[in-house]
């Protein structure tokens, strides 16, 4: 089903996606470092805040008409200068710090909370070997561990706004965070496992069949887990205007709100292009040039995202934890058991087509039997 | 330090310096809560310093368990403190805590310059860093655990093993029956 890169470079034609073909190869960025890093540094900024404002647009133009209203729609065709507006907006706004709140910390924690997103941009491969470091050999390692730094960065802004309902949001936050990072761990190591490399590229590479439909458990649960670290609905309890005001971030405004706001819109980037990476064939795709296919998907991942948000209500955080402790986890490690046999039983060549219907069987069985145990024995109950 | 390159003897000295003063800050800083977040930061140099000694899967694996997990769990150690306001303690015992720590600290540094460490030969220096082009550190350090003779798979496995207890230890003494 997918062709080769090299194959896809073949049979396109010389168009404006030329600049990605293969700014590497061509030889002038690898040669110099600081070009190629300079370059990559720029172009990874300006991306991230570009696809921020898309998103942002995306997210209220899809949303709307599922909450039968019609969105922004004034501000430039489609309403598409909406995003720029805000940003002016929330730039021009009062910068105010509270007077009990630990000063440096305040200032520091929205700075940290974005640096991390920045960082895990730099090892994703948007095409073959373009990127700052795609070939990372920790790159998936990496990532795990810089959006770890993330709980940190909540936890010293809601500790150091001094402000009870902030603090309430951070722990919320680090609880969920933690609970949920282990099967989210779990999953990927699912796909280490297949590929035998730590390498995002090297993952990419190896997806001859998307791992969407090799290893549909992993996709499921890195879904689930993304959605909580993203905090977003269901899982957005932390940031509950309707219990906690805002969470973490009600004593910020201006300028350091909007890193806030950069900092959650940028998570959804990482996750979408993420799992894009992990379980979606990355770059590859049949006809269209690679860039446009990563696009195409990371789109069609976040859609997905927005669709979910539109639809679920809210959890509760007894719900919240029993669900990633008595559901998720115990899944997580099956599922790594299951694939770990198979890689065993085929000698470490495990991508093969006829796996495909085994894994989504054994998949739908799994989820739901869990699901009914999950329902009959302990679960989300409130113990008195 | 002379078989460093000057990028890496920058980084690793810039490291170095950031790390030694975060570290001197836990002690110094009143405040639990930035100790705690200095703590954080020194945890983070030391990761700069393996990565700028080429140990790419330890400098991810500090971040990964010391920034990720214990710097949590002693946040909320420090946020289960009380008198969380009288912050950091000092008393009059500080001048001999700082005579104790300084002989201790220089006990050390003359064990490590005094130890004869085994080193590679210069000549040896250009396969090594060979080998390190061609594999990555992570399959080097997981066949020296878990390879079937000459690793630790039972050491390993009973550490495991030991953790779980220890999980289901803490859970039964907390519960309510």
């Amino acid at each position: 089903m997918i062709t080769t890169p090299q194959e896809i470079i073949t049979r396109m034609p010389a168009s404006v996606w030329q600049p990605f073909d293969d700014p590497l190869d061509s030889g002038w960025a690898v040669d110099n470092f600081w070009a190629h890093w300079g370059l990559f540094s720029v172009g990874i900024i300006g991306f991230v805040l570009l696809v921020v404002m898309g998103f942002i647009w995306f997210e209220r133009r899809f949303i709307s008409p599922m909450q039968l209203r019609i969105g922004p729609n004034r501000c430039g065709p489609f309403g598409l200068l909406q995003p720029v507006a805000d940003a002016v907006k929330v730039m021009l706004k009062e910068d105010i710090v509270p007077n009990l709140a630990d000063k440096v910390v305040h200032f520091i924690a929205p700075i940290a909370i974005f640096v991390p997103v920045l960082l895990m941009f730099a090892v994703i491969p948007v095409h073959e070997g373009v990127g700052l470091i795609p070939d990372l050999n920790v790159g998936i390692l990496f990532v795990i561990a810089v959006g770890s730094i993330e709980t940190i960065a909540v936890f010293m802004a809601g500790w150091g706004s001094n402000n009870k309902y902030s603090i309430l949001g951070a722990m919320r936050s680090v609880a969920m965070m933690v609970s949920y990072e282990m099967p989210m761990a779990f999953a990927v190591v699912a796909v280490v496992l297949v590929t035998g490399t730590l390498s995002l590229q090297g993952i990419v590479q190896a997806q001859t069949i998307p791992f969407a439909l090799l290893l549909p458990m992993a996709f499921i649960l890195y879904f689930i887990g993304a959605l909580a670290e993203l905090q977003r609905t269901p899982f957005d309890l932390l940031e509950a205007e309707s219990e906690i005001i805002a969470g973490y971030h009600i004593e910020y405004s201006g300028m350091k709100f909007a890193m806030f706001y950069l900092g959650e819109y940028g998570g959804a980037i990482i996750q979408s292009a993420l799992i894009t990476t992990l379980f979606l064939a990355g770059w590859k795709g049949p006809f269209l040039p690679p860039f446009l296919w990563f696009m195409i998907k990371l789109f069609a991942v976040f859609g997905m995202i927005v669709w979910i948000r539109a639809t679920w209500p809210r959890v509760r955080i007894d719900q919240l934890m029993s669900f990633a402790w008595k559901y998720m986890l115990p899944l997580s490690i099956v599922n790594l058991l299951i694939v770990a046999l198979e890689v065993i039983w085929f000698e470490g060549d495990a991508v093969t087509w006829w796996l495909v219907p085994i894994n989504i069987v054994i998949c739908g069985a799994l989820l739901t039997g869990w699901a009914t145990f999950f329902k009959l024995r302990g679960g989300p109950q409130v113990e008195s | 330090m002379e078989q460093l390159g000057t990028g890496e003897s920058v980084a690793f000295w810039i490291f170095a310096v950031l790390g030694v003063t975060a570290a001197i800050g836990v002690v110094a800083v009143k405040n639990l809560f930035r100790a705690a977040l200095l703590l954080v930061f020194c945890f983070f140099t030391v990761a700069g310093i393996y990565g700028s000694l080429s140990a790419d899967f330890m400098a991810v694996a500090q971040v990964l368990v010391y920034m990720g997990a214990i710097s949590v769990l002693i946040i909320f150690a420090v946020m289960l403190t009380r008198d969380l306001r009288h912050g950091n303690p000092f008393n009059r015992g500080w001048a001999w805590a700082l005579v104790i720590c300084a002989a201790l600290m220089g006990l050390l540094v003359f064990v490590f310059i005094d130890t004869s460490w085994p080193t590679i030969e210069a000549t040896q220096v250009e396969a090594v860093n060979q080998v390190g082009k061609d594999e990555a550190t992570t399959s080097a350090i997981a066949e020296s655990i878990f390879d079937k003779d000459f690793g630790f798979l039972l050491p390993f496995e009973i550490a495991a093993a030991m953790i779980l207890a220890a999980v289901i230890g803490a859970i039964a003494l907390v519960r309510d029956k």
